[in-house]
């Protein structure tokens, strides 16, 4: 199989008249990284991988080796639809393994493909389909820090001779082109806020379909002079930018999370997963929000999660069960709310699954649902219920993520200690900061 | 005919576990050059210098293993003659698989047939009739089998392995209805694991890279499958 994986690419290669093939891997938080080989190289480089110095990457320096390998996955080849006219580009993800061939500890991709392989192995496929929040901005100028939206547009708003508008029409196009299906697109609540919904496809194409999705989006825009975003919480008082995770887990052709006979519809094995996310919940959270701005988003008012807790149909707990459109099972899911788009999705998809698989090996019970409006109780009724809130910062959830034994197995002890050392870093120098808020309060004042 | 035989462009390789003494028998007397493999490693190691000129395939024993051959063949020479040998009882296997063979024996066979038959494959082979064509066209639509390429109405589509593989396959077979079990087992071999959405996945990707206008070339039956192109019903 795999032989005529590799002929077709290099046959491609030479009949679209590529020029220079990009090899692609994400660093460990997060970062698509790239470098580029000629065709001619890309023989070898299928066969034996390309060698290079990972020590400058995040999350892959090690103490005594460092050099890993690039190895191309021939399935993730594709043209690239902004190249140069007459001068064909294309890209392929790479899996990174350490010159022995073994999976490098450090590389995020490998990760997730040893947590898809391990539920393979009980028979599941882990679905995902992502729904990705956005800003378009105008691109900053020097001296003017705060960013300026497009438009003061609101949800589903059709403007005349909308920009925004034109934007995501090519970013859908160019997104087309590179097997990424969209199933909706629209101008969301705040100013010059979009969101692209991906169809679900397996976990690991998604993780490989979002990154190519953030560099299209600000690809598209910085092509008409216009800066994109996926930075959690922009504007300070509108709704920040998440990325809600549909997931379903499937056994062959069935919806392993459907039963019929069920009053949600919720199969024994989909309550089970969703009590390994709720129990897990505050662990993973370093990871689906990893930045300081992360932690600003989470807050009550803006439609993001702040409360541990899953209902059908209530958006202000962590998970919901969205009614299956005419009780369709292949459609029935979860929805996980937290997340924001600056996380690493490799990362995030594998300690879903993680957390989930968790859940069914087991056994966990699933709590109530929680369909009251969380927002409006005070903490002594959301005691009583059970009810536990998300991590408040980075901080917070960086001190839960440390204690935990499923985080550590998960990621394994190389991204598990860089990860920590590294946002503990971003932590301190974001709490030594001396912010405006504080200048105007207090400067005058005492 | 001994002498005629035994010219070049004469080497027949046969798949089998064992291969049979009946054919081992009809070849050798009629004076043919072959040689038993068991593998598609083997048959291209032992390939005479000017290549195979047809093959005959057991499928009794092993049928996966023979069928996988068969494709593997097809994949590195689309002009070779093949033939494959089957018990009454496999009639079915050969549904759906038009493209990987070029005529079937039924065993057992009367050795005047059998060799009748080999004797046709290699000649309407060898003879300049038989231009094997390795384009497929359908409408605006246009597959280079030989280089992998694929075209709508001139324009070049970029396409994933497995999406020009599952578009080549309907393309071959227009007007079929074919359930995602079948295009899952043709298209990406019995040893994935993915289950059938993966084919709802992939057709939903081509879709999007033919555009708008050439979308429906693919269209979706109901609780069935898809099929590609018009219904040969009109």
């Amino acid at each position: 199989m795999l032989d005529q994986h590799r002929d077709y690419v290099l046959r491609t290669v030479e009949e679209r008249g590529v020029r220079l093939v990009r090899l692609w891997f994400t660093d460990v938080l997060g970062n698509l990284k790239s470098f580029a080989i000629s065709p001619a190289e890309l023989e070898n480089a299928l066969e034996d991988g390309m060698t290079f110095d990972g020590s400058s990457i995040d999350g892959f320096s090690r103490v005594q080796e460092s050099d890993v390998l690039a190895v191309p996955d021939p399935d993730t080849f594709e043209l690239i639809p902004w190249s140069e006219p007459g001068a064909a580009e294309a890209r392929v993800f790479c899996d990174i393994q350490s010159l022995d061939g073994t999976p490098f500890q450090g590389d995020p991709r490998q990760v997730l493909r040893r947590h898809v392989q391990a539920a393979h192995e009980q028979g599941l496929t882990f679905y995902i389909a992502p729904d990705i929040e956005f800003f378009y901005f105008e691109q900053p100028t020097k001296g003017s820090q705060r960013p300026k939206p497009l438009d003061h547009g609101s949800y589903f708003d059709l403007t005349t001779r909308d920009a925004a508008g034109d934007l995501r029409k090519e970013t859908i196009r160019k997104l087309e082109q590179m097997s990424i299906p969209v199933e909706y697109s629209f101008h969301e609540d705040a100013p010059s806020q979009q969101e692209i919904d991906l169809r679900h496809t397996d976990a690991l194409t998604m993780a490989d379909s979002v990154m190519t999705f953030r560099l299209i989006v600000k690809e598209v825009a910085a092509s008409q002079g216009v800066h994109a975003t996926f930075m959690p919480k922009p504007l300070e008082g509108v709704q920040g930018s998440g990325m809600h995770l549909h997931m379903s887990l499937f056994r062959g052709d069935d919806n392993a999370f459907f039963d019929g006979d069920d009053e949600h519809q919720l199969s024994p094995l989909a309550k089970s997963f969703m009590a390994g996310l709720i129990t897990h919940a505050a662990e993973i959270t370093a990871i689906t929000n990893q930045t300081v701005n992360s932690y600003k988003r989470l807050v009550p008012g803006f439609e993001a999660p702040v409360h541990v807790s899953w209902a059908r149909n209530n958006r202000s707990g962590l998970i919901r069960v969205p009614i299956a459109k005419k009780g369709n099972p292949l459609a029935t899911r979860i929805e996980y709310r937290s997340p924001d788009p600056g996380c690493n999705p490799y990362l995030a998809f594998s300690l879903l699954l993680a957390a989930g698989m968790r859940g069914i090996e087991q056994g966990y019970e699933l709590p109530d649902e929680a369909d009251a409006n969380l927002f409006e109780m005070d903490d002594a009724s959301l005691a009583k219920l059970g009810i536990q809130q998300l991590p408040q910062s980075l901080s917070d959830a960086l001190r839960v993520m440390e204690r935990s034994e499923l985080v550590y197995e998960a990621l394994g002890e190389h991204i598990f200690e860089w990860f920590l050392r590294n946002k503990r870093r971003e932590w301190r120098d974001y709490k030594t900061h001396v912010s405006q808020f504080e200048l105007d309060r207090y400067l005058g004042s005492m | 005919v001994t002498a005629a035989n035994a010219a070049r462009g004469r080497s027949i390789v046969v798949f089998a576990e064992h291969v049979a003494p009946d054919v081992a028998r009809v070849l050798d007397l009629a004076g043919y050059s072959w040689k038993g493999v068991t593998s598609s490693d083997e048959a291209a190691e032992n390939a005479p210098t000017d290549g195979w000129v047809g093959a005959i395939i057991d499928c009794r024993d092993a049928s996966e293993a023979a069928w996988a051959f068969a494709r593997n063949l097809r994949k590195e020479d689309v002009t070779i003659g093949v033939m494959v040998l089957i018990g009454g009882g496999q009639l079915g296997d050969l549904d759906l698989r038009d493209d990987l063979f070029d005529d079937f024996c039924l065993m057992p066979f009367h050795p005047t047939e059998f060799e009748a038959r080999v004797r046709h494959l290699l000649w309407s082979n060898t003879g300049d009739t038989d231009v094997r064509s390795d384009v497929v066209e359908y409408g605006e639509l246009m597959l280079n089998l030989e280089t992998y390429q694929a075209t709508i109405a001139k324009r070049p589509l970029d396409l994933t392995y497995m999406e020009y593989e599952l578009l080549k396959f309907l393309a071959q077979n227009p007007g079929k209805v074919f359930t995602r079990e079948i295009l899952l087992s043709r298209v990406w071999g019995y040893e994935y694991y993915g289950g059938a959405r993966t084919v709802d996945v992939h057709i939903r990707r081509l879709r999007a890279k033919l555009g708008e206008e050439y979308a429906n070339l693919i269209a979706t039956v109901r609780s069935v499958g898809y099929r590609f192109g018009q219904s040969r019903w009109g």
